[in-house]
């Protein structure tokens, strides 16, 4: 059914829309990416693995990718657990809440990170009391998975919040009369539904943080082996002239970054089984 | 198991449902909620499920009070309008559901579970299609899923929710019957709402017919067709024809037409209504001798050819009303009559309903009157 749909388009335009999209995906994605990898190749095959094998290098992706995997992951529960209130509940200021959730969106990421730093550092609002139990956040990769976390909010609430509105609440109910607790109706009902939501707000949340610079400078202290992300490396190799070295560690993240939404997608195709069968 | 609902009374912030309704449904019977959309008939069946809470009144099944006893323990079966199936679960799991989430204790083993889904599967006649999701499915097929989910946990009376609504007339055709042998086969109390007579009256052994959250009848389809007890199940079971006219002197006259009765108080004079259905309209091209007085003459508005039957639009000639007559093909061909054309019609098993006097502050009611017919 839905493949007759698109094996033959009977809408109108297919040929000029996709030629739009091409050129338009051309100009602002593939020839930058592709100057990219040119850009790289200027070295030689033991430059190349000379810079990306480099301790420090190393270390960055790897605080990269952890700070980004643990913000997305904590968003993808938190998020759940916002939507849920967004749309489930009535009470007053809902609206209110509703805006805050798009702040992250719409505040210059830096103005985040310099708030943030200077709440959580350890003369700070919250920063102090945290210090008291030993947990240090700025200037630690805690920071860094805070700011994460911040700039990643919105992502999974958005995509959540359309699929529990649309949500047939006769299911819970079905589920209910069957015998099923709460629950059980939400581990086996209700999430699974959610799931395809939750792992694409995840996703965004992820290559969102993986290319963060703005805010985690702030909160980060940049400490070269702890707490120095990838996109900091490469400005600092931009800095010191040293660009075929800034787009060889490009290169190896836009791999890592594709790699993972492929994953992710696969995942996706997978858990998706159900309604593409529609 | 029998069902007791005693003077529930249900109410959502500026509308109320459900105005102190008693309803006795015995065990094993097939009974259909039957009314107009609005006429409570689905919170009635939510309530029973307990889904809702009544603000007044109680439930009991086989005399045992479940009022305030929560959805889950109440061991109901329900069927939604719209199946209500898991989308991301297959058939199997979609019918195993209510085994596989009971506590360790009572879960019955994989093996077990298996084998009763299979059953079931056999019994809704969807064998082979385990494996499939609901999207596959088509709607028949899925309320015959959401029937085996809801048997599967072995209920003590199942409710339907317009069980049949949502699917075209040849599977609802199909489905109604197939309902009919299962009932006869498992002995379960059925309950299922509906607002198409039809169903109701093909389906059921007792139907409760509903409106503005009171119930205005219960009866075999039977009763509540052949001795209606108001204008409101009259007019809901069927097409009717109404006459407006006036009780005097003991005799009703609708028009032209005189009606004796049984009336007792001769001083009264009050409006009537006459309610009659279009097949009990006698339509003779000469007025017929003896039963002038239930004759008058009307013209024929419009013929109507529904392929067994013929359906006239008439207006009378002596008030202007229009109504509507019915009669089988070969009548229709004997008679011969086109459009325009003027002819006889003599009223048969007129029902009149009186407006009462109104009695201080109680609002006019109808009440039935027997027409000698």
């Amino acid at each position: 059914m839905r493949k007759s749909l698109s094996t033959r388009g009977f809408l109108p335009g297919f040929g000029m829309t996709m030629g739009y999209t091409i050129i338009y995906l051309s100009l602002l994605v593939l020839i930058p990416l592709s100057v990219l990898f040119l850009k790289a190749s200027t070295m030689s095959w033991e430059q190349f693995i000379g810079t990306i094998m480099d301790t420090r290098v190393l270390a960055s992706i790897r605080v990269s990718i952890m700070t980004s995997f643990f913000a997305a992951c904590l968003n993808a529960v938190f998020g759940v657990l916002v939507a849920w209130v967004l749309v489930r509940y009535q009470f007053a200021g809902k609206r209110i809440i509703d805006g805050i959730v798009d702040l992250p969106f719409a505040l210059p990421t830096a103005v985040g990170g310099i708030a943030l730093t200077s709440i959580y550092a350890e003369n700070g609002w919250i920063g102090q009391y945290l210090a008291e139990w030993g947990i240090k956040v700025a200037y630690t990769p805690i920071g860094i998975w805070v700011a994460l976390t911040f700039i990643g909010l919105p992502f999974v609430v958005r995509t959540v919040q359309p699929v529990l509105q649309d949500w047939d609440l006769q299911m819970e109910e079905a589920a209910a009369t069957l015998g099923a607790t709460r629950w059980n109706t939400f581990w086996r009902v209700v999430l699974p539904h959610l799931l395809p939501a939750i792992i694409t707000g995840f996703a965004l949340a992820f290559a969102r943080a993986l290319g963060e610079y703005g805010s985690v400078v702030f909160i980060s202290g940049n400490m070269p082996l702890k707490t120095e992300i990838v996109p900091l490396l490469i400005m600092t190799k931009l800095e010191q002239f040293d660009y075929a070295g800034a787009t060889a560690i490009a290169t190896v993240m836009l791999v890592i970054s594709f790699v993972m939404l492929l994953i992710i997608n696969y995942l996706q195709w997978k858990i998706n089984k159900f309604d593409a069968a529609r | 198991m029998s069902i007791e609902v005693v003077n529930i009374t249900k109410s959502y912030k500026s509308f109320t449902a459900l105005k102190n309704v008693n309803l006795h449904i015995p065990e094993g019977e097939l009974v259909a909620l039957l009314g107009p959309s609005g006429s409570g008939k689905t919170t009635l069946l939510r309530l029973i499920a307990g889904l809702e809470q009544p603000q007044e009144g109680s439930i009991l099944f086989h005399g045992e009070d479940n009022t305030n006893r929560d959805v889950r323990e109440r061991q109901v079966g329900f069927v939604f309008q719209h199946y209500a199936l898991f989308r991301h679960m297959n058939i199997f799991d979609n019918i195993a559901f209510g085994l596989s989430v009971r506590s360790r204790k009572t879960r019955p083993s994989k093996e077990e579970i298996s084998e009763k889904v299979h059953s079931l599967l056999k019994l809704v006649q969807l064998e082979g299609l385990a494996h499939r999701y609901p999207s596959q499915l088509s709607g028949g097929q899925r309320q015959r899923v959401a029937l085996a989910r809801a048997l599967a946990v072995e209920p003590k009376f199942l409710l339907l929710d317009e069980p049949f609504g949502a699917l075209d007339t040849k599977v609802r055709q199909e489905l109604r019957r197939w309902l009919r042998h299962l009932h006869g086969k498992l002995g379960l109390t059925i309950l299922f709402v509906t607002h198409d007579q039809e169903e109701a009256m093909e389906l059921a052994d007792q139907v409760v017919v509903m409106n503005e959250g009171r119930v205005e009848q219960v009866g075999s389809p039977e009763e509540i067709y052949h001795h209606p007890a108001n204008p409101f199940v009259y007019s809901f079971l069927g097409r009717v024809n109404l006459f407006h006219g006036r009780i005097q002197n003991g005799k009703i006259k609708l028009g032209e037409a005189e009606f004796e009765t049984d009336w007792k108080d001769k001083a009264v004079e009050a409006p009537a209504v006459g309610y009659m259905r279009p097949h009990d309209v006698e339509i003779s091209l000469r007025p017929s001798e003896g039963k002038s007085a239930r004759s008058v003459q009307a013209v024929i508005n419009h013929i109507s050819l529904l392929g067994p039957i013929v359906r006239l639009d008439l207006k009378r000639l002596d008030t202007d009303e229009v109504f509507e007559a019915e009669m089988s093909r070969q009548r229709f061909l004997e008679l011969n009559v086109e459009e325009q054309s003027i002819v006889n019609v003599t009223l048969h098993n007129v029902s009149i309903y009186v407006e009462s006097q109104p009695l201080q502050t109680h609002p006019p009611a109808l009440v039935p009157l027997q027409a000698s017919v």
